[in-house]
């Protein structure tokens, strides 16, 4: 069984920073992440608010920077696959990946978030038939027509602000009262002739068998139901974890995000949090990435005191 | 590295191919297929000779895409004698794409 001294789960911006960190360290470490570099930067069109880039970056440019910077350290080992065991026994942490054992001293998880379901019937079988969660991907497959966007936060206005440069009309559904998105977004929004801001509504089932047909909506004041015709529908309506397994004993919160105290450390000793999986409520790329790297000194203090 | 198909050697290379094809329906301003590539080209290694692993650019080949009523990338399609198998959305890791390969294109 291959051991490394740490190893990273993930390769967003809080992985590649905890990993970037701990090779600087001189560790032997093994980074594991089923895709490519980046994380759900992969599906961020733009990002204005990462300092140092005034003009803005686009999430794959940033995705590619974060992997080209681990490229000179050649005590990363990558694995490119899914950990689908991971015990941990006192000290040693053995885990599964890509039907290999291997064990490490320090763990850290950094595997982030993917976006929630609304949980309706035929959502599964409509996704890529029209149900979406990347605007920046799909909404070229919608050009000049219709189409919806449900939530309420800043990924919503987001995407909605992008679909409606290119489809006919944005109906922009949520389910509150108030959008909880920043000002400046929702002032651009309100600015748009295209879009219409549907609130305190909600989505009752989706139509169609082999395409989206429609949607029903419910107005949660009036109680009515409305039937809407389109073939594109936008998701965002949050985040959960994308926790590969985890350890029984790992302590997370209601929503399975992982607790932390401020070093990121979890509950189990040599077992580290970063980024989006972390329970927290500022989940940005600023935040992620500095998690990766106070994950990897509280890591690398902690297997200086186990060979101490 | 998967092959590229386009609209025009479709036919040949996908419909009427010898060993069944999974087909990668993807752009390159798409940020999941960006995420799904090394998984396609390593794959079409692991594979070679037993199923045909290529990738199509849906902006220089519209036809296609639309044929086969794509509104999402990544799609991938697995055909088996020129008939469609299976259809997926979204990046997939290469455990579970082994998965459905194993099962349905060499099973």
């Amino acid at each position: 069984m291959k051991h490394y001294d740490a190893l990273v789960i993930g390769a967003g911006p809080a992985g590649v920073a905890a990993a970037l960190y701990l090779a600087r360290f001189g560790m032997r470490l093994a980074m594991a992440e089923k895709l490519a570099p980046g994380g759900l930067l992969l599906q961020t069109f733009e990002i204005e608010n990462y300092p140092g880039f005034p003009q803005g970056v686009k999430g794959y440019e940033l995705a590619d920077s974060l992997a080209a910077h681990l490229e000179p350290y050649d005590n990363i080992t990558r694995i490119h696959d899914e950990i689908t065991e991971f015990i941990v026994e006192g000290d040693s942490k053995r885990l599964l990946a890509g039907g290999e054992w291997i064990s490490a001293s320090a763990v850290i998880i950094a595997s982030g978030v993917q976006y929630r379901k609304l949980g309706l019937p035929n959502e599964e079988k409509l996704l890529g038939r029209g149900i979406s969660h990347c605007a920046l991907c799909d909404g070229n497959f919608f050009k000049d027509q219709p189409v919806a966007v449900v939530g309420g936060g800043n990924s919503a206005v987001e995407e909605t602000l992008h679909l409606a440069k290119i489809v006919s009309h944005v109906h922009l559904i949520h389910r509150r009262d108030e959008f909880r998105a920043a000002p400046l977004y929702l002032s651009r929004l309100k600015a748009l002739p295209n879009v219409s801001l549907r609130s305190s509504t909600v989505i009752t089932s989706l139509h169609g068998e082999q395409q989206l047909e429609g949607l029903t909506l419910k107005d949660l004041h009036k109680g009515t139901e409305e039937f809407l015709s389109l073939n594109g529908l936008f998701i965002f309506v949050g985040f959960e974890p994308a926790a590969p397994v985890l350890p029984p004993d790992l302590k997370r919160d209601r929503g399975g995000f992982i607790e932390t105290d401020t070093e990121m450390r979890t509950n189990l000793p040599g077992v580290f949090a970063a980024g989006d999986i972390r329970s927290k409520l500022c989940r940005q790329v600023v935040t992620a990435v500095g998690d990766g790297a106070t994950a990897a000194n509280s890591a690398y203090t902690y297997l200086e005191q186990q060979h101490g | 590295m998967a092959n590229a198909v386009t609209d025009g050697d479709f036919d040949s290379l996908v419909l009427r191919s010898s060993i069944p094809v999974l087909v990668d329906f993807w752009a390159p301003w798409c940020g999941p297929c960006r995420a799904l590539g090394p998984v396609i080209d390593e794959l079409s290694g692991e594979y070679e000779g037993k199923v045909s692993i290529v990738k199509m650019n849906v902006d220089e080949n519209p036809s296609t895409p639309g044929k086969y009523a794509i509104r999402a990338i990544p799609t991938m399609i697995l055909f088996k004698n020129g008939q469609v198998v299976e259809q997926m959305t979204g990046a997939l890791s290469k455990g579970s794409l082994k998965d459905i390969l194993d099962k349905k294109a060499l099973a």
